[in-house]
């Protein structure tokens, strides 16, 4: 017999006028390994059709379903009900727009995100459909995968302070995505261009290391190291920058 | 209402969408994607292995060239795949694997030296060598000759998906998302775009395009267990076939696994089982050595899949909350192999069921995994019956798998029909302009308008629209799985045409403001019970067993009678879809014969043609 679950769960259709902000509350007989993919489409098929929220994949790939679930953000889909007590608690992520109850507007988010970034290889070199590949150290293909992991959950977002309080901070998602590109040896862009896009207080000198973005991380991404590893490179390029602007041509 | 206009539309934004749009956009054209959700949350991104190309790189890939990978898709297809598209996939998939790489892709590269590898639960050596060092390796899937199957390490799609849509954002492609095609809007002869409804308010919008293309993925949410993402419910295919006009492709052609985990249906790795992993029965004994004496657990997917559903219909499926299943035991090979070999086996098993399979079993059994079939489309991509019309990716039946699949060819197939496609969608809008024909999209929007409102206000019925898909997706796991019969199948096309009864009867239950959840499968409903209906009838008219589509009253493969491809169209008013017939393949480069593998019974073709010369004719000399 398994356990009488109590869902806490925020509701508000913006589309609705007739609709406030309010909490509902659900109750499901626990089933063996459920998980919260299998609770919340319970609730909506057997108790209320009108229940928004975002699954995809339910495998933990494709970063769809991160919501606040008893305060903490984490994807939806690879929790085990029984690693919650009986009373849980969901909320849609913050800073993200909401568009109905848990679901909320990543996509929009994450495409500004990348445009502002400028989330490809920058390179002058045109492909030669005939020519082999140029050839790369196996270990920095993985170097490269390892910070290529990102999912664009948005987890890390939700749990910044920053970037709860300032809806223009770029997020620890953003200097991983750096990150990334500065290590890739086919992406010709130079330290100067790099320090134009995140060397400001929307960028990295706006972080407060907190480090709620790596503690939150679902795919456990070594966030904690990018922002480090950019500060010292972005400090340095600062300084230079000033001191360019102080050296006579 | 909103309306749009754009040279390209492309419906779905994984990788066939978002690679013909990058095509489409260098090229110089307009190009917007409409997709269900953010474009890098597809299903795409969930194809782990990888993509095979005949790079030939590693050494166990040593002598690899497009021959011997079109020699493996064909024999992999069943002689069902269409030979001049499998010819034009394997010579151009190392070129598309080379430009995802100068894209950014971070392959997996050879690393030469000695290094040690695993078969049937040996260990074996290799030596690299050092001249390649660095060049793109692959790994090892079945049904290959040779290594072919480049990688990331377990995340190919999510790296192929990402380093696509970089290309999106910098070619400034728009990408609509949460917006869903509803119709195509056409006047029986030309398509001019589509009417969709925006998922985020519920509103509904008209796109306007010069060449359409579908590449919404594949079907498998027809059924209850599978591995697909919640998305891939055939919304495309729905759209071509609720035209009346163009036909989708070998509708019954479905793959199945062995392995998905129960209940989330998640896949876990065949290599569980090449290592040496065994299943087992309520008893917690294992069946397979009665069943396969020879191959037992390694028999090929589809045999092990019957298998596995008859054990279980002999009562010996363990009982659970979400139906019987099956056990798959890998504790016997003990905690470092699991932990380095099967490493993702293992986090999945921790992660989404709680279970260690290190000291516990873990609950499986078969799902549906793959669509073969789809919108029937020529080698250019350009769908049948409607000029403007395009479809790729496995939402398209472009026709290189045929009746199986072979792993690591489905996500080389969205790269590499993408770019070929997407050429030809770039050739055909040189020059082309059309004339708009309001009536046209007057008559499309209304003809929408008033579907919503018959569902939201309950004019045909009241029916619940999940109890409707429950009904479909009973009707598809018991008739037209694993298991194929003609009466089994009979049954299950009786039944499917009474679940669309009441499809047309659904009312929602709810008030159906916004982007209201019940409303959004509501419009998808109905459709997706027709393609139930082809899929189902499809496989009761083919009488023979090909590739995954196996019949046991019909055991042999039928190359007299079956060596083509079946065309479901559906005229307004009907119960079933119609069904044309055209043969499969216009040049036969390698003649049918034994795949070498799986069991093989066959009828042969008498058609010279096809076969060729014949050995047993006599020289003429």
């Amino acid at each position: 017999m398994g356990r009488s679950l109590k869902f806490n769960i925020f509701r508000f259709n913006p589309e609705d006028p007739a609709s406030i902000p309010h909490m509902d509350t659900f109750h499901l007989e626990e089933t063996g390994a459920m998980t919260l993919f299998i609770a919340l489409n319970r609730i909506r098929e057997e108790q209320d059709p009108t229940l928004q929220f975002d699954f995809v994949c339910r495998a933990g790939i494709c970063g769809s379903c991160a919501m606040l679930i008893n305060g903490r953000p984490d994807l939806a889909c690879h929790t085990k009900t029984n690693n919650l007590p009986e009373e849980i608690t969901l909320l849609p992520l913050p800073v993200f727009k909401l568009i109905g109850d848990l679901s909320v507007d990543t996509g929009t988010w994450f495409r500004a995100m990348n445009e502002k970034v400028e989330s490809w290889i920058h390179t002058e070199k045109t492909l030669d459909p005939k020519a082999p590949e140029e050839p790369m150290s196996n270990d920095l293909a993985e170097e490269i995968y390892e910070l290529e992991r990102c999912i664009e959950c948005g987890c890390c977002v939700a749990a910044c302070g920053k970037a709860n309080m300032r809806s223009d901070f770029m997020g620890a998602v953003a200097f991983n995505r750096i990150a990334r590109f500065m290590m890739d040896p086919r992406d010709q862009r130079v330290g100067n261009e790099y320090f134009e896009v995140v060397g400001n207080e929307e960028g990295i000198f706006g972080c407060l290391g907190l480090l709620g973005c790596e503690d939150v991380c679902p795919k456990d991404l070594p966030l904690q190291d990018q922002l480090g590893m950019l500060r010292r490179k972005m400090g340095w390029q600062s300084i230079r920058h000033l001191f360019s602007g102080l050296l006579p041509g | 209402m909103d309306t749009f206009y754009t040279d390209v539309l492309c419906i779905g934004a994984g990788l066939a969408g978002e690679r013909v749009a990058v095509e489409a956009a260098s090229r110089g054209f307009e190009t917007i994607c409409l997709s269900l959700v953010p474009p890098r949350r597809s299903h795409s991104a969930a194809a782990q292995g990888g993509m095979q190309a005949s790079l030939g790189n590693c050494c166990m890939g040593d002598g690899d060239c497009p021959d011997i990978h079109f020699s493996d898709t064909v024999r992999g297809s069943d002689w069902g795949c269409d030979q001049e598209v499998a010819r034009m996939f394997a010579e151009t998939a190392p070129i598309a694997v080379r430009e995802m790489a100068h894209w950014g892709i971070p392959w997996n590269r050879v690393v030469a030296g000695k290094s040690t590898y695993y078969k049937g639960g040996k260990q074996y050596e290799k030596v690299e060598p050092a001249e390649r060092e660095g060049l793109i390796t692959a790994r090892d899937f079945g049904g290959t000759a040779k290594w072919r199957t480049c990688y990331t390490s377990d995340g190919t799609g999510h790296t192929l998906l990402f380093t696509m849509d970089n290309q999106t954002v910098k070619l400034g492609v728009k990408v609509h998302d949460r917006v869903e095609a509803i119709a195509l809007i056409h006047d029986g002869e030309t398509c001019y775009g589509a009417v969709a409804r925006c998922l985020k308010t519920g509103a509904l919008r008209v796109y306007m395009a010069k060449a359409t293309l579908i590449a919404t993925g594949g079907y498998g949410r027809l059924y209850r267990e599978t591995t697909n993402a919640v998305i891939c419910d055939g919304s495309g295919a729905v759209l071509a076939l609720n035209t009346g006009i163009v036909p989708l492709g070998n509708m019954e052609a479905v793959q199945f696994h062995p392995t998905g985990i129960v209940p989330t249906n998640i896949l876990v790795t065949e290599g569980c089982r090449g290592d040496g992993g065994t299943l087992k029965d309520v008893n917690e004994e294992r069946f397979m050595h009665i069943y396969e004496p020879g191959k037992q657990e390694l028999a090929s997917r589809d045999v092990v899949s019957r298998w596995m559903m008859h054990h279980i219909r002999e009562g010996k499926g363990v009982k659970s909350a979400y139906g019987d299943h099956l056990w798959l035991d890998i504790r016997h090979l003990g905690v470092k192999h699991i932990k380095t070999k099967l490493r993702e086996v293992d986090e999945i098993c921790r992660e989404f069921l709680g279970v260690d399979p290190v000291t516990q079993m873990i609950p499986v059994r078969p799902c549906q995994h793959y669509s073969m079939g789809g919108v029937r489309t020529n080698k250019d991509g350009a769908a049948y019956g409607l000029k403007g019309l395009f479809a790729a990716g496995e939402a398209a039946c472009w026709d290189m798998h045929g009746f199986n699949r072979l792993g690591g060819n489905s996500l080389a197939e969205t790269i590499v029909a993408g770019r070929i496609v997407g050429i030809k969608v770039s050739d055909f809008l040189e020059g082309c302009e059309i004339a708009i024909r309001t009536d046209v999209i007057k008559a499309a929007v209304k003809k929408e308008q008033e579907r919503i409102e018959r569902i939201v206000r309950g004019k045909d019925g009241r029916e619940n629209v999940y109890k409707v898909r429950s009904a479909m997706q009973d009707a598809l796991m018991e008739g037209v799985g694993i298991f194929r019969t003609g009466e089994a199948l009979r049954k299950a096309v009786e039944d499917l045409q009474k679940v669309l009864e009441r499809a047309e009867k659904i009312g929602l239950h709810s008030g159906g403001v916004g982007a209201n959840p019940e409303l959004s499968l509501a419009l998808r409903m109905k459709g997706q019970v027709k393609l139930a209906l082809c899929v189902a009838y499809g496989a009761e008219q083919r009488t023979e067993s090909r590739g995954c589509h196996a019949r046991e009253d019909y055991p042999e493969r039928n190359d007299r009678d079956w060596l083509k491809r079946t065309l479901a169209t559906w005229k307004e008013g009907e119960t079933l879809p119609t069904l044309d017939y055209e043969v499969n393949s216009s040049v036969w480069e390698l003649p049918p014969g034994e795949r070498g593998y799986g069991s093989c019974r066959i009828i042969c073709a008498e058609d010279t043609a096809v076969m060729g010369q014949s050995a047993t004719q006599p020289e003429a000399n």
